[in-house]
């Protein structure tokens, strides 16, 4: 245990609780976006832009992307492991798939940098 | 065949006391051979293996489970349209035009409605499966229904999203 808490290793718990801790985060941004929409009668250039200019939607989308990477990490590695047999292919699909979910962390940063 | 013959041998062979009814059996060509201690030898075929795919349905407990694998799958796709939107309409003024023009086509309109849809999925299923985690639906009968509870479910928010959206 001191050895896996003192390494970066995943284990069992970790993944199970991280899966569901970024689930709500992100079901919550779901709503919260989705909600906007249906409130909001016109949305201009001006509202959308002062949507994510506000601090509070800033940290919220960041922490959303974030939750996004970690819960990805996670989901699509248990259906790699489930579906791709060959440990090679495997390892390359979950390279690439995690490197994607990186970009979109990344532009995510940046809009809203520029906000 | 000549194992065959060898095997019914041998079971008899065996045999010394008589009290054994089966002696042997083998497996060949998806059926037992029984060797019984008085000779007599019995091929038993297996069931037959039902592989009519037309004829088998997956009980809705196995369809909410790959359906939340598929819409997370897909979801993970989407993302990729969905952080273009949101960057090109924050860009300018212009972007944001361009983003809004978009969604007056059948094309984007139609990519909208089945991110909206397979979200909902992957959130009412993944609420249903945190009851799970708390013990309830872990029957046959509660996991049955709350599966198809859930696919009744999301039918409809399906179609209001896409009364919503059109």
């Amino acid at each position: 245990m001191v050895v896996n808490q003192a390494t970066l290793k995943r284990d069992g718990v970790q993944d199970f609780v991280s899966l569901r801790a970024t689930a709500l985060v992100l079901a919550s941004y779901a709503l919260f976006i989705i909600g906007y929409f249906i409130t909001t009668p016109e949305v201009t250039f001006e509202a959308w832009q002062g949507l994510f200019s506000n601090l509070f939607v800033k940290v919220f989308t960041f922490a959303a992307l974030v939750c996004m990477m970690i819960h990805t990490r996670i989901g699509l590695w248990q259906v790699l492991t489930d579906y791709i047999k060959n440990a090679k292919l495997r390892a390359i699909l979950g390279f690439l798939l995690n490197l994607l979910a990186f970009v979109y962390v990344a532009v995510g940063v940046f809009v809203l940098w520029g906000v | 065949m000549w194992n065959l013959a060898r095997l019914r041998h041998r079971a008899l062979r065996n045999n010394l006391d008589g009290s054994a009814k089966v002696c042997l059996a083998g497996y060949n060509n998806n059926s037992w051979t029984l060797y019984e201690s008085d000779g007599q030898v019995t091929v038993k075929k297996q069931r037959p293996v039902n592989l009519d795919l037309s004829t088998i349905q997956m009980p809705a407990t196995a369809k909410a489970s790959i359906l939340h694998r598929v819409t997370g799958v897909a979801l993970f796709f989407a993302l990729t349209f969905v952080i273009w939107a949101w960057s090109e309409s924050l860009s300018s003024p212009q972007g944001f035009e361009f983003v809004k023009g978009l969604f007056t086509g059948f094309i984007a309109k139609f990519i909208a409605w089945g991110t909206v849809t397979v979200l909902s999925y992957h959130i009412i299923a993944g609420i249903r499966h945190m009851f799970m985690d708390m013990g309830y639906f872990e029957e046959l009968e509660s996991g049955n229904g709350s599966a198809k509870f859930i696919l009744v479910l999301w039918a409809i928010v399906a179609v209001a999203a896409g009364v919503w959206i059109w």
